[in-house]
């Protein structure tokens, strides 16, 4: 029993602005810091968790027959080959008779709350049944988004009732960040967007084409010492959900080239 | 706001601004209309029906009043702000609410070219509940 887990919600509102890349990654960097991490599909009708890890050939069993008794809890976890500390639970699959409901995804939650320190979950995107299920089932959130207006309108969405059901804390992380663009005003900056949904920044994603190259072979950034900005940035999340206190990066900071410093200057306020 | 030499190109050239404020200043007011629930139409029966009330007591100035939604910090706020014409008050057409005698009402009433009061300090700021 690890009665200080953490049963953290994984949500964005809007799909395709990383969750599952996010979860994926986020799951093998804490894996990595020798934490015992289980990371649950919840999206049911399009799972796709799986395949971002690697894991799509190994699943045999889902939540759903664990709360159908027709198998164990251990029997449906699927530990990961290179990262042992971390395990993937799909709540059901695509096929299955009769939809979860948001006492079932409790239940498992609790489950997998008695053999792992964090318990992360990877919400469908939308705000209909399969949200109300995994909303259901978790303490804490991490909302992402990216700095976009559609992305920024769901976010704020789903925060609102993130605070309805309770949840807290909940934290933010600013996905496909270009910095050129935010430079030249192109770009929401990071302060508009955590003033606008006024939530804490727990992490600051650049646009990165390695994320691209790592879904495309099922290995997540954070598994080998990839040095890409993405997956440092992943790592630096893990770091800063263990407490550790790691600055942000500073998107302005990243192109520091003439035309860079030009920009720069450009954009300082002078009255 | 703030003036940066961009902006200021920006002008000299005849260009577009910079499109992260214009997305900004949308969000800002998308998202006090979804936070607050209301659809424009509601939004416009209230400000309609806000300006009749006030217009009972005092003159305003219908075209420069306005009623809008706001939102800072996860608060969203109704604004009204409503400038009046004239220092003299008008009889309540429904005459039971207006026991005071003319010259006491005046008093509390100052028009909107002598107020001694900032701008500001005559909007009215009703805090919104989250509806959900």
């Amino acid at each position: 029993m690890a009665p200080t887990t953490r049963t953290i919600l994984i949500c964005s509102g809007k799909g395709g602005v990383g969750k599952t890349t996010l979860t994926a990654n986020l799951g093998i960097a804490l894996a990595r810091l020798g934490v015992n991490t289980v990371v649950l599909d919840a999206d049911f009708g399009l799972r796709n968790l799986d395949l971002l890890l690697g894991l799509e050939n190994r699943i045999v069993y889902t939540a759903q027959e664990v709360l159908a008794e027709n198998c164990r809890l251990d029997q449906a976890l699927v530990k990961h080959k290179q990262e042992p500390n971390l395990s993937l639970l799909p709540a059901g699959n695509p096929r299955m008779l009769e939809w979860l409901k948001p006492e079932d995804m409790q239940r498992i939650a609790a489950m997998l709350a008695d053999q792992f320190d964090y318990v992360l979950i990877d919400c469908p995107a939308g705000i209909e049944d399969g949200f109300k299920n995994a909303v259901a089932a978790a303490k804490e959130a991490i909302v992402i988004t990216t700095p976009e207006v559609s992305a920024v309108r769901d976010a704020d969405r789903v925060i609102g009732l993130l605070n309805t059901h309770g949840v807290k804390p909940v934290q933010l992380v600013l996905n496909r960040v270009r910095p050129k663009m935010m430079a030249n005003q192109e770009m929401l900056a990071a302060d508009d967007v955590t003033d606008i949904l006024a939530l804490p920044l727990l992490g600051l994603v650049l646009e990165d084409e390695q994320v691209i190259v790592s879904t495309n072979r099922g290995e997540p950034l954070t598994l080998s010492n990839s040095k890409t900005p993405a997956a440092r940035a992943y790592a630096n999340i893990a770091r800063r959900l263990q407490g550790e206190d790691i600055p942000l990066i500073d998107p302005a900071k990243e192109g520091l080239g003439l035309r860079d410093k030009m920009w720069r200057l450009m954009q300082t306020k002078i009255f | 706001m703030s003036t940066t030499l961009r902006d200021i190109l920006d002008k000299l050239l005849g260009r577009q601004p910079a499109s992260a404020k214009t997305a900004r200043d949308r969000l800002q007011l998308v998202l006090a209309h979804d936070r607050s629930d209301l659809s424009p139409e509601l939004l416009d029966q209230m400000r309609r029906e806000i300006f009749e009330v006030v217009a009972k007591y005092v003159d305003i100035d219908l075209d420069e009043g306005e009623v809008s939604l706001e939102t800072e910090d996860r608060m969203t706020a109704l604004v009204a702000n409503l400038p009046i014409k004239r220092c003299q008050a008008k009889k309540p057409s429904s005459s039971n609410e207006s026991s005071l005698p003319p010259k006491e009402q005046k008093a509390t009433l100052t028009p909107k070219q002598e107020s001694p009061l900032p701008p500001k300090e005559q909007e009215s700021l009703l805090p919104i509940k989250e509806t959900e």
